[in-house]
């Protein structure tokens, strides 16, 4: 066709990248890796080898070692040996190593650029534009953590061997997002890339070699599923951080369950894309090019769910098919594409099937007029529209580019079916009024929330999801959290493995007086009942049976009730409805925890009394002091414990908000009947969340005691809730409970073990003392802003600005 | 779908009867001005004002500049579909000088130029000599109507006159509507006219309604083409109200800016009066054109200006009919451009004859 008829149709025409310097570098690795283990390139043990393919042509790229567990052996082996060394430079040092791989990613920019797309399919300018710009941001970001370390966390330490478990959508960038913070903190890793997109995770392993980063520090093993379970399974790893689907992260939570590994993950998604009427709906739409058809839809955080107000929903349909019907999908190495291929076939089967799924459900599929490549993987832009909240387009994550949209009638409806998901990671909201989108964003269950904006990421601001979106942030202060802990922690010595009798449902004899305190004359005290705690009320166990309780000396000092798993489920309940406390003003909370301290403080005497037939008097009266401090502590606390305004560059405000976790189910530590409780409960109810504790084991009478206080100290009904009972048993259902939000237990090895493997069904937050003995009248150990970060979840806001 | 769309704006978009007085204007033909996503529209004469779009109008800037940031890294042209396109940008050009030193043979010259604006061996080199290439318009103060009139007789290229008080458009009204009626007399086929910047300011859509169509009526049977001055606008809300209003007062084309501003042309303010192009064209069934003025000199602006139209509102809108670029110094970068297109070597200013 000559210049004249391109004169004529005006047409754009093809604008490949020339992929051949990456080809070149390519053939200069003869198209064949073996994992990067100790800062040299090692044969697999196996000898096998799997190859990795251009999605957009079918064809090979290079082969790639698969892993045994042998291989990640090695590789655990090589990141401990190497862990001390790194650990022990100075923050200087090792900042200066970060900045090396943030200055060395830019140098070689385009080749990672071009070899991402060729792995993965995406278009040329999202991983040139986007992917690998913000690789090298976040190295940088963390060079700078890594030289503000020590004075920005004093006594905090690295955890040591990291594994490090990632998907195939963003795999550099997301690579960068689990190495620095990692290796910013002193950790030594070893990753393991998505099967289907290795390459540019090997790229990587070179250039660390080319900076010269001490060997050992950055292990990458290639491998199927197998390779990643081997090193979830590895006793040699001390933290497990992974990004990919809900069902791998629910696996992962089972298999680390009874290690001590700790764990992050960034799991699925079904992000609402919320329009309101007020919205510059040009730029709405705008927003979901860049949400649902970023990445072909392979995008976790991606705004798959389209919700309209009612009054604009026929508008704005008709404005997105307009706009879907100019999008180009085509080879990906195209400069003016903006959908490539989908990474793989098992991928394009799933977006088919349940495509098909949601149109057999009622929904209307609309797909603009498109002409896309014979050969290679593609789906074209899809709205499905008429979808119902029970569609399973509506509920599942479909990861490709088809949107499903659905209308509300008023801002409370939106944030309804916006939070009507078992997800909870990213949200977008679109209103010009600021009072309605800060207004949703508060109230919408997600880590992040884009207001007026879509699919904006920096190193500075944490990136994470609520629910079952996983737990733990990547990126800004708050993702460095995930790869450190206190240095005492650490320190702190494993619990004497002490068998503590079951405790028995009935009282074998009756040979004492009234329950409660002992009598000070001949004339028997009345009988005083300890209930269980549940909305406010003293209630009657649903079984009806009590346990008895004794004192160290073996004698029977009272009895509780014996709560079981509809007391539970009781008191969950009462949690759920307790809104008025989540709402209450951090200045209210206070006042109320201030209220409480009072109230204990006038009930010392005769609560270290009672305390003290089963602690021993001196413990009772210290554990009492202390703990009136403690609710000082955290009514201090409760108006102090404030989020930060991130700095990422773009003309935004970033907020980050502490927001609480919601339910909060705490088993207490046996040691400190009351100390323990009031540490673990309070700086959860400073937080504003609400709790279903179940009492130390060794004298759950302190509920008695507990309940009297809360009840004249204007506790709203259900905010705490106390349910007394065989602890493992009841610990079992909290952990299993899907309306639970976190579990803390912090009694032995055992119940951590089972509290982590009981919450894979929500995949709640877990948090326990790893079976390691915490000394509970130490405030620099068991108070302050280590409880509070795990009574909060963090959710960034970002409020872009300009008229 | 666009009654679907009408329930926004109410009943008063759906006019479209002329009914500015006379309107149309006797050039004004029945033919289909353009298509918008299949949709045929015609030429624009007017809706009576509507403030109840003009009040639902949103713009998020951010959001905006995103889109543009974004847009120029989305659309690229190579290779002989950029020298198409740069032919393209060549027809569509208004080539413009207007400054205090212009004299009738430096407007010669400039009108020579717009016959011409590639050299023939090039154009051979091209194999486009069929396509005739020339630029739109040329466009220069009332002063030189006339002896561009003289310059371009015969060539197809219109002579376009700034007026009404260009470029501040502070004289009082009835010297404004004079100015325009004399252009017209001496032969300006369009008018550029600039908006009073402190009704926008203001909020006095009615007084800004009138004066654009009283500005429209003065222009008779010439296009109008109605300058916003966005620099002095500053807000993109602004702008879009702007746009709307000398819409429905009956422009023919919307023009970002004068030239003489601190910032003229930015594709921001270019997006937002291309929405605002659009949603009046969904709205009333008439299609209003675009030029974007001052700061456009390189070739890949003017790329980026094409595809932002093609993206927004389709090829009808990569036409002189529906677009121009208000340029004087980008005709020069092009032919650089075309030359490296032919030879393969880059070329330099002096080797291209100028304006």
């Amino acid at each position: 066709m000559s210049i004249a008829e391109k004169f004529v149709s005006m047409d754009y025409g093809p604008a490949p990248e020339d992929p051949k310097e990456a080809q070149a570098w390519l053939d200069r690795h003869r198209r064949r890796f073996g994992h990067f283990i100790g800062g040299e390139w090692r044969e697999p043990v196996g000898g096998v080898f799997f190859d990795s393919f251009d999605p957009s042509t079918g064809e090979k790229i290079a082969s790639v070692a698969q892993a045994l567990a042998a291989d990640i052996d090695a590789a655990v082996k090589a990141a401990r040996e190497a862990f001390p060394k790194w650990q022990a430079l100075t923050c200087h040092n090792r900042a200066r190593y970060l900045y090396a791989l943030a200055r060395a990613v830019q140098r070689h920019s385009r080749r990672l650029a071009v070899l991402e797309t060729i792995d993965n399919g995406k278009p040329i300018r999202e991983s040139r534009d986007i992917d690998i710009p913000l690789v090298a941001r976040h190295f940088y970001h963390h060079a700078g953590w890594a030289q503000l370390l020590e004075s920005e966390f004093p006594d905090q330490t690295a955890l040591g061997v990291i594994g490090q478990i990632i998907p195939w959508n963003f795999p550099l960038l997301i690579l960068a997002w689990k190495i620095a913070p990692a290796i910013a903190t002193g950790n030594t890793v070893v990753l393991k890339p998505a099967e289907f997109t290795p390459i540019t995770a090997l790229a990587f392993a070179e250039i660390c070699t080319e900076i010269g980063l001490p060997a050992g520090v950055v292990n990458i093993v290639t491998g199927d599923g197998s390779a990643g379970e081997s090193l979830v399974k590895h006793p040699g790893v001390d933290k497990i951080a992974f990004t990919g689907s809900t069902e791998v992260g629910r696996a992962i939570r089972a298999a680390t369950a009874s290690s001590h590994n700790r764990l992050s993950l960034e799991l699925g998604g079904k992000s609402p894309f919320i329009v309101f009427e007020d919205a510059d709906l040009d730029s709405a739409v705008e927003g979901l090019v860049d949400g649902i058809w970023l990445n072909q839809g392979q995008v976790c955080c991606a705004g798959s769910r389209l919700l309209m107000q009612e009054s604009i929903a026929e508008v704005l349909t008709a404005k997105v098919k307009d706009r879907m019907s100019t999008l180009r999908a085509g080879p990906p190495l195209d400069k003016a594409i903006d959908m490539g291929a989908i990474v793989a076939p098992v991928q394009l089967d799933r977006i088919r099937r349940l495509v098909e799924q949601g149109i057999a459900e009622g929904s209307t599929c609309w797909q603009p007029q498109m002409v896309l490549p014979t050969r290679g993987l593609y789906y074209p832009p899809t709205l499905l529209s008429n979808v119902h909240p029970t569609s399973v387009v509506a509920q599942q994550e479909i990861f490709g580019p088809v949107l499903a949209a659905m209308t509300f009638r008023t801002p409370s409806e939106a944030v309804e079916l916006a939070n009507n998901t078992a997800f909870g990671l990213a949200a977008s909201v679109w209103s010009e009024s600021l009072n309605v989108a800060l207004q949703v964003a508060a109230q919408l269950k997600a880590g992040v929330v884009w207001v007026n904006s879509t699919n904006l990421f920096d190193a500075a601001c944490g990136f994470g999801g609520y629910r079952e979106s996983g737990y733990g942030r990547e990126g800004g202060r708050e993702g460095l959290r995930e790869y450190l802990e206190p240095t005492w922690f650490k320190n702190a010595p494993k619990m004497a493995a002490v068998k503590h009798p079951e405790p028995k449902e009935r009282p074998e004899s009756n040979a004492r007086g009234p329950s409660g305190a002992p009598s000070s004359d001949s004339n028997p005290s009345i009988d005083r009942t300890v209930k269980l705690y549940i909305g406010g009320k003293q209630v009657r166990p649903d079984s009806g049976y009590s346990m008895e309780v004794r004192a160290a000396d073996g004698r029977v000092v009272g009895e509780v009730p014996s709560g079981n798993r509809k007391d539970i489920r009781n008191a969950v309940e009462a949690a759920r409805k307790a809104t008025a406390w989540s709402k209450a003003t951090a200045h209210n909370r206070a006042q109320v925890l201030y209220y409480v301290a009072e109230n204990l403080s006038q009930r010392r005497n005769e609560v270290a009394g009672r305390l003290a037939a089963a602690a021993g008097e001196k413990q009772a009266v210290a554990e009492v002091e202390a703990g009136i401090e403690r609710i000082f502590a955290y009514a201090a606390w409760a108006d102090k414990f404030d989020g930060s305004v991130h700095n990422p560059p773009f003309r935004t405000i970033a907020i980050a908000m502490n927001e609480p976790i919601g339910n909060v189910g705490i088993i207490c530590p046996r040691e400190v009947p009351l100390l323990g409780f009031l540490s673990l409960v309070m700086p959860a109810l400073a937080c504003g969340n609400t709790v279903i504790a179940v009492p130390s084991e060794s004298y759950p009478l302190i509920t008695g005691d507990l309940y009297q206080i809360f009840d004249t100290s204007d506790l709203p009904a259900g905010a705490v809730n106390i349910v007394t009972g065989p602890a493992s048993q009841l610990l079992k259902t909290l952990a299993e409970h899907d309306d639970v939000d976190a579990i803390w237990s912090f009694t032995d090895d055992a119940s951590a073990s089972a509290a982590k493997a009981y919450s894979v069904g929500n995949l709640k937050q877990v948090w326990t003392n790893e079976g390691r003995t915490i000394d509970w009248f130490n405030s620099k150990q068991a108070e302050g802003r280590w409880f509070l970060e795990h009574s909060t979840q963090v959710k960034n806001i970002w409020v872009p600005h300009g008229e | 779908m666009a009654g679907e769309r009408s329930r926004q704006f109410g009943g008063a978009g759906r006019v479209t009867e002329p009914v500015v007085e006379n309107f149309p204007p006797a050039s004004v033909s029945e033919a289909p001005a353009a298509t918008l996503a299949g949709r045929a529209l015609l030429s624009n004469r007017g809706i009576p004002l509507n403030l109840d779009w003009l009040e639902r109008v949103r713009v998020n800037t951010s959001a905006v500049e995103r889109r543009t940031q974004t847009h120029t890294a989305r659309r690229t042209v190579k290779n002989e579909w950029q020298a198409a396109w740069l032919l393209r940008a060549i027809t569509c050009m208004d080539l413009t000088t207007l400054s205090g030193d212009d004299t009738d043979d430096r407007v010669r010259r400039l009108c020579a130029k717009a016959r011409q604006p590639i050299q023939p061996d090039l154009a051979k080199q091209l194999e486009i000599e069929e396509l005739e290439i020339k630029v739109a318009a040329v466009c220069v103060y009332h002063r030189f109507v006339e002896t561009a009139r003289r310059a371009l007789e015969g060539s197809g290229i219109r002579v376009a006159a700034v007026s009404t008080g260009f470029p501040a458009g502070l004289n009082p009204l009835e010297e404004r509507v004079a100015e325009i009626r004399r252009s017209v007399e001496a032969g300006a086929q369009e008018i550029d006219i600039v908006i009073t910047r402190a009704l926008v300011f203001g909020g006095k859509w009615q007084e800004l309604y009138d004066e654009v169509a009283e500005f429209r009526r003065a222009c008779g049977s010439a296009h109008m083409k109605a300058i916003l001055g966005t620099g002095d606008l500053l807000t993109l809300r602004n702008v879009a109200r702007a746009s709307l209003v000398a819409m429905m007062a009956g422009a023919d084309f919307i023009k970002t800016s004068t030239g003489k501003e601190s910032t003229n042309a930015t594709l921001p303010v270019s997006l937002v009066m291309v929405r605002a192009i659009r949603e009046y064209a969904q709205e009333t069934g008439m299609a209003v054109g675009f030029k974007p003025a001052g700061g456009i000199r390189t070739a890949k602006q003017s790329l980026e200006w094409l595809s932002l139209m093609k993206e927004e509102l389709g090829t009808p809108w990569m036409a002189a009919e529906l677009f121009r670029f208000g340029v004087s110094g980008l005709l020069n970068d092009i032919e650089r451009q075309l030359e490296h297109q032919a030879s393969g070597r880059y070329s330099a200013d002096y080797r291209h004859p100028i304006a």
